[in-house]
């Protein structure tokens, strides 16, 4: 064990100096990291740790799609699919068309007629996949009920397959809202199957951006009712400053006609949103203010009237006020949303976790008092207890923790605070296989081998101990990491890199220290 | 220069004989602690139970917890706990999951940083609704059960059964343990606290690990002598280990449970607590369990087909 070839040194030291490298950016200002980048060429990463939010400050957002809600408006889509399938097929049904919790249900009038409805109502079967997997699945499971009536089916997979694109398109729309707040780096992504994380460094009151995140933002523009409408087409909606108004439930145009909002003040220099329509959107909007001047039409949001003007002549510009009693704020989100879309369903915040940026700071400083006194205090100790060995087994600490950084910062891995503490806590592990190496050599030793064979035997039988015992908390922290949420994710992750590298550090980098220690010293007695 | 050792040399302490004490002890100790789970209970943070928790700082001088109280109980949120933490100027406010689902729970962050914000910074805001704070519950659990078959699985093809019983049960025993202390001091138990159990599980396996693979190889070198007779000179043997590595990391979570702030301290308790229970049952629990489980014959049949195994192989490779 004691030859150590000089290019096993070489590519050890070479290791280290890369792993420098690599914290460095972390210790740089944003400025100078830039400065950095742009020299650097760009398959050199330069980049440098990211802090959690529970560090650097910000704001965690969970938010839900409501798939129930996604699930009923597709039973809906589909009764209305095979409403229009049976009129086409001039079949006649008895009584209505039922809706169930996953799909619909019809009573095919004459039974002769059942199975012609059944391959009819089969065509609206659709297959499910992606351009890469192929198809995986169907949409629908149409079959004849037995009793006189025809069973129309969503299969589990159409059923997920929607909320899956609910969510996407839902990561879309919230990532248009939050960019228009103007906040530095947000990240959005997926959680689960059914779940958004919406995380804002360095916002500090989330209530506008829970405002803007938590609303749907349906826009539509309907004909308010009058009396000689026919009943079942109107519906009394709620209006914004109370008490509830009759609409008609056919909508003129829709918020997705929209091409622009912003925010602006009307003539009395109230806040107002000025919006423009596209093309399609425009000439639906002429039309539809030309054919019923002098009557009122309803601006609808969520399903609540914002504002309920009379049409004063046709509006054939493609663009528009509305106006609603808004303060400047209100005027401005309700651009905002319209500008970035509609949510395609609604979304709930199920989770909410904001950390001040004087926590955050308190929680950095503590940290490194904490990892600072921890190290000193185990470097003094294994110096006190192993002498020159003990110096070799702080060196390799230091290697240590330099590693862990590397790694995070190679893996673009987020230090949290219980990040932290599992650097913190490997900073005592580690040093647990180079006792017991080390104390296995001193047992050799009393066994009365020489220098060299108890250095030999030492790290020999330890090694497969080291092995055991490091393996049991790897697939502790491995479990964690799937297992835990948020900050402490950040814990599994130094934990399991923090064991990677301990056993290349204590084992590889000391055994080379004693190795190299061994020849240029050539010792009778171990210092041990 | 003279060395620092904390544990003397070449000691032949009788560990072994302990386990009449160490087994009503420990016994008594888990059976508390399962009793102490059901009738007074983990304080449970916002993690797993829901609800909403700010943790606030006074503007200027200290924070009034009296007053915060009568004006967090003006909210109409349920039941308010207020508590100092940390220095004087800080104080944690925390309601628990309101009526109304999870929009619910967004009305009251909104109604204290209304009725806080003029004196107050917000340092921290914590709501969970109670969808999510239950799949943490779960999650944490299954990631606790997991870890356990997992560990098992490695160790039952690594070593023979009777070694990984004698893990679990160690295992077992420090996690109740575990749970005791928590239902004993009343620390927040959170998420943190499902990594630290998960830790002290990663770490009492450890310090098994080592032990064990010591008692194995001293068992097949020392046949003649009794079990008990084997897992004291074991013991004894790695014991300068034992001692030093519980040390080093002690030495750390202290730095860490004094200065690593109030975030994590009750963190940082448990696992101290922990890494004694986890060095204590290593030794008192997990080794003499091998002196009723019968382990001898089985690895003396592995090690003599191991040996056998090798000598046929030599034979092998000379022809």
């Amino acid at each position: 064990m004691l030859r150590f070839a000089p290019w096993r040194v070489a590519s050890i030291i070479a290791l280290v100096i890369v792993a420098a490298l690599l914290v460095v950016p972390s210790f740089l200002t944003p400025g100078a990291l830039a400065g950095l980048q742009s020299v650097l060429p760009s398959f050199l990463p330069a980049r440098a740790i990211v802090l959690g939010l529970d560090l650097q400050g910000g704001a965690h957002v969970l938010l839900e799609v409501d798939s129930p809600s996604v699930t009923k408006s597709q039973v809906e889509a589909l009764r209305d699919d095979v409403r229009g399938k049976l009129r086409e097929g001039r079949i006649s049904i008895a009584g209505g068309i039922a809706l169930q919790p996953k799909g619909v249900q019809v009573r095919i009038a004459d039974p002769a007629e059942r199975a012609k409805a059944v391959e009819l109502l089969s065509s609206l079967n659709q297959p499910i996949g992606n351009a890469i997997m192929g198809p995986s699945g169907h949409t629908l499971d149409v079959k004849d009920a037995g009793d006189g009536t025809v069973q129309v089916a969503l299969t589990d997979a159409a059923i997920a397959d929607k909320v899956r694109r609910a969510v996407s398109q839902s990561i879309e729309v919230l990532r248009r809202r939050v960019d228009a707040l103007g906040t530095t780096e947000p990240n959005i992504q997926q959680q689960g199957s059914d779940r958004v994380l919406v995380e804002v460094p360095g916002l500090q009151d989330t209530t506008r951006l829970k405002e803007i995140l938590g609303t749907t933002a349906k826009l539509e523009f309907r004909l308010v009712a009058d009396p000689g409408d026919p009943p079942n087409e109107v519906e009394n909606l709620p209006e914004q400053q109370g008490g509830t108004i009759p609409v008609q439930k056919r909508v003129m145009v829709e918020g997705e006609d929209l091409i622009d909002a912003q925010n602006a003040f009307d003539q009395n220099g109230q806040p107002d949103v000025n919006f423009r329509f596209n093309l399609r959107g425009g000439q639906r909007f002429g039309q539809v203010t030309s054919e019923n001047v002098g009557r009122l039409f309803a601006i609808v949001l969520d399903g609540k009237v914002i504002s309920a003007p009379r049409i004063l002549g046709p509006i054939t510009g493609g663009s528009g006020q509305i106006t609603g009693n808004f303060t400047v704020e209100q005027a401005d989100n309700l651009a905002v949303l319209l500008r970035a879309g509609a949510l395609p369903a609604k979304l709930t915040i199920v989770e909410e976790r904001t950390v001040g940026p004087g926590l955050g700071q308190d929680s950095i400083d503590a940290g490194k008092r904490a990892a600072l006194v921890g190290g000193a205090a185990v470097v003094i100790y294994m110096l006190a207890t192993y002498g020159i060995f003990g110096v070799f087994a702080d060196l390799a600490l230091g290697v240590h923790i330099l590693f862990i950084f590397a790694s995070m910062a190679l893996l673009g891995a987020t230090l949290t605070l219980p990040g932290i503490a599992g650097v913190v806590f490997t900073i005592g592990m580690a040093v647990d296989s180079n006792v017991l190496i080390y104390e296995r050599i001193r047992e050799e030793a009393h066994l009365g081998r020489s220098v060299i064979s108890a250095l030999d035997a030492g790290f020999r039988r330890a090694f497969a101990t080291i092995v055991d015992s490091n393996v049991t908390m790897f697939v502790a922290a491995v479990i964690l990491y799937l297992f835990g949420s948020g900050p402490v994710r950040g814990f599994a992750v130094s934990l399991g890199l923090g064991i990677l590298t301990s056993i290349v550090t204590a084992v590889t980098m000391t055994r080379m220290m004693i190795a190299l220690w061994y020849r240029y010293q050539r010792p009778t007695k171990l210092p041990i | 220069m003279k060395r620092l050792r904390l544990a003397p040399e070449n000691t032949k302490f009788g560990f072994m004989r302990f386990r009449r004490v160490s087994y009503p002890l420990s016994a008594t100790l888990s059976i508390f602690s399962v009793l102490m789970f059901f009738f007074v209970g983990m304080n449970f943070g916002i993690d797993f139970s829901g609800g909403t928790q700010v943790l606030l700082r006074a503007k200027s001088g200290v924070a009034d917890i009296a007053a915060l109280r009568t004006s967090a109980e003006s909210l109409g949120l349920g039941a308010v706990e207020v508590q100092r933490i940390g220095p004087e100027s800080d104080a944690v406010v925390r309601v628990g999951v309101q009526p109304g689902g999870e929009a619910g729970q967004q009305n009251a962050v909104g109604l204290m940083r209304r009725a806080f914000g003029n004196d107050y910074e917000f340092r921290e805001v914590d709501q969970v609704g109670p969808r999510v704070s239950g799949e943490l519950v779960q999650k944490g659990t299954l990631g606790i059960v997991v870890s356990i078959i997992a560990v098992l699985t490695y160790l039952w093809f690594r070593f023979e059964w009777q070694f990984a019983v004698g893990a679990i049960i160690g295992t077992m025993h420090d996690l109740l343990l575990t749970v005791g202390f928590f239902c004993v001091t009343q620390l927040e138990f959170n998420s943190a606290s499902i990594a630290a159990i998960l830790t002290i599980v990663g770490y009492s396996l450890n310090e098994t690990v080592v032990v064990l693979d010591r008692i194995r190889e001293v068992m097949r070198k020392y046949k003649r002598l009794s079990t008990a007779e084997i897992v004291d000179m074991s013991v004894n043997a790695v014991l300068p280990r034992t001692i030093m590595t519980a040390t080093t990391v002690f030495l750390a979570l202290l730095a860490l449970f004094f200065l690593g702030g109030e975030v994590i301290r009750s963190f940082s308790a448990a696992m101290i607590w922990g890494i004694f229970v986890a060095t204590y049952s290593s030794i008192f629990i997990c080794s003499p369990m091998l002196i009723y489980l019968g382990v001898r014959h089985d690895v003396f049949d592995k090690a003599e087909t191991a040996e056998s195994a090798q000598t046929s192989a030599g034979a092998r490779a000379k022809v």
